[in-house]
């Protein structure tokens, strides 16, 4: 499977499972689905035959609200069944609209109130610097996620114990919940804060698959954690909902649902 | 009662390696012979109660024993949604150490009155509460927490708490400690408040009555044949804590004695009685101002008692 076949997938099941459970969040789905893809499929050391193997990378949704999409990339690496994914949102189902680690292979942590994430790959990072293991840490958050003030406690940490085996993705889609983040609480330069909170900083296109390897495989000669600023479109990849606040929350149904379909379809890798 | 924690713990860090203390930097002097011994093992956060709380969380979900360390409301109501999600829902070993319970810091202001945590713990599932009632309880729950295979928040005073037990046998977690068999009222007691108890007592014998006294060294889960026991028995049961009686230990007992169907006690809580303490004194002071004491344990007693 190459990265952008699994990026396809990840916006394919997306749409489909936020269409069968009526559920929220496609536009996040799709905006982080090129991060996902090649974490997921290029850069994690994970095995799904041995989910918690002591040596895997470790991955924090810290976004937890487009917890579709990292079901979707743990199905197609073989976690679970592709099958279950109907299952999102389903009564007495185990995928939760956000990302739950309850029963699901693979998730390593349950997150959907944001601000969470990096404190406890924090305390990760610092458990495996102590035990002096190989691994890294990865946590992708969102940009609305970064009006938290629990972000910021979290980044000084970060710097301060020199983790520099903790990577943070911020999905910059430039949206939040109710409008544009510049609208709501000004965020930018956002580079510009990571930068002056000690991260060494990439500021990428978040949708080219090879740069975000790029960026992934990149390292740095000093001891400072990492932040990629990965510059996203909320919506990617189906025009009517690309940079379109409605698509926070609105679900795919009838002919919006038929019409993203076919918008896919005519992209397949 | 935080010297006596330091103490242990450090006993527990020698035994085991993966122990970690983190402190939301406070408890200099307090926590200095851990340093002075492990000073790999501490990790000051800054003044970040959520970034401690998640911290912990990532170091638990690592394997590690740690000890979240604050005091007031800082390690409980900043930072509670982190404890929830975080440790508690992910079943986590973090242990949250809150020095500086009730009106400890009294003079230093409503902020400092840590009078609601016992309620707010309480309410989380999975969540262990303990609220020691003097040093060897302490002793004892410290070494219980670090078994426990998730997460506890244990309450504190700050010191010169008076001594009950001479030992512990067999302490287990959820289990209250006899300190005194007595008849007609029973007097239930966390955290350290005994001094009160043990002088109400003394006063109650000039009107022919030595209750049974029961220390509550955990309110969650709360000791349910204790209370079950005593309702039968006795004619009433009084409660005390430095603590709102909303939701707090007296809430947990009143829990218990409500679905009981055969019972010959009634309850009587002895608490703050649903409010902010904003007047300037002392814990002494505090706990007279606001009828947490002797005095009024032994008017209690006497009313429900007819005696």
């Amino acid at each position: 499977m190459t990265d952008s076949e699994l990026a396809w997938k990840i916006r394919r099941h997306g749409v489909e499972m936020t269409h069968i459970s009526k559920g929220s969040h496609i536009g996040s789905v799709l905006s982080v689905a090129d991060i996902i893809a090649v974490l997921y499929n290029s850069i994690l050391n994970i095995d799904p035959k041995n989910p918690t193997m002591e040596e895997r990378d470790r991955f924090i949704l810290s976004k937890g609200h487009a917890g579709a999409a990292v079901y979707s990339a743990l199905a197609e690496r073989g976690f679970f069944d592709t099958e279950e994914l109907k299952n999102h949102y389903k009564d007495g189902g185990i995928l939760s609209g956000h990302v739950s680690h309850k029963g699901v292979s693979g998730v390593e942590f349950s997150t959907g109130s944001l601000g969470h994430g990096l404190a406890v790959a924090n305390g990760m990072a610092l458990a495996a610097k102590k035990d002096n293991k190989k691994h890294k840490i990865y946590v992708v958050m969102g940009d609305g996620e970064c009006d938290e003030g629990s972000v910021w406690e979290a980044a000084l940490f970060s710097a301060h114990f020199k983790l520099d085996n903790l990577v943070v993705i911020v999905d910059y889609n430039k949206m939040q919940s109710l409008d544009f983040c510049e609208n709501t609480i000004s965020l930018a330069p956002l580079a510009d804060k990571w930068k002056a909170f000690g991260f060494n900083v990439l500021d990428i296109d978040g949708h080219n698959l090879t740069v975000l390897k790029e960026a992934f495989e990149k390292k740095f000669d000093n001891n400072k954690p990492t932040c990629i600023i990965a510059n996203t479109i909320k919506g990617k990849g189906i025009s009517f909902m690309e940079n379109n606040i409605l698509w926070h929350y609105r679900t795919p149904q009838g002919e919006e649902y038929e019409a993203a379909v076919a918008e896919l379809e005519a992209q397949r890798p | 009662m935080r010297e006596t924690f330091v103490k242990t713990l450090i006993e527990l860090a020698e035994k085991n390696p993966n122990v970690e203390l983190l402190t939301a930097d406070l408890g200099f002097g307090v926590l200095r012979p851990y340093n002075e011994k492990f000073p790999d093992r501490l990790t000051n956060v800054g003044i970040a109660e959520q970034s401690l709380i998640g911290v912990s969380a990532g170091l638990a979900k690592e394997g590690k024993t740690v000890f979240a360390y604050s005091i007031g409301n800082f390690p409980s109501l900043r930072c509670l949604e982190q404890i929830r999600n975080d440790c508690a829902y992910h079943e986590l070993n973090v242990n949250i150490i809150c020095v500086g319970t009730g009106f400890v810091y009294g003079a230093l202001g409503m902020s400092h009155h840590a009078t609601e945590d016992i309620a707010v713990m309480r309410a989380l599932p999975g969540v262990c509460v303990f609220s020691p009632c003097d040093a060897l309880e302490v002793e004892c729950v410290t070494k219980a927490m670090a078994e426990y295979k998730g997460t506890c928040y244990m309450r504190l005073g700050r010191g010169g708490e008076m001594r009950i037990h001479d030992k512990i046998n067999d302490f287990k977690i959820g289990k209250a400690i006899k300190v005194k068999d007595g008849k007609r009222a029973a007097i239930f007691l966390t955290g350290g408040i005994y001094d009160e108890v043990n002088s109400a007592c003394e006063q109650l014998k000039a009107f022919g009555i030595e209750p049974s006294v029961y220390t509550f060294p955990t309110i969650k889960p709360i000791d349910k044949d204790v209370i079950e026991k005593c309702a039968k028995e006795h004619e009433v049961i009084v409660t005390v804590e430095e603590h709102n009686i909303t939701g707090g230990f007296s809430g947990a007992v009143a829990e218990v004695m409500a679905e009981l169907k055969d019972k010959k006690a009634f309850l009587v809580r002895i608490g703050l009685n649903d409010t902010y303490s904003s007047v300037v004194g002392s814990q002494k002071y505090l706990r007279d101002y606001y009828g947490i004491n002797a005095k009024k344990i032994v008017e209690s007693v006497r009313e429900s008692l007819n005696v």
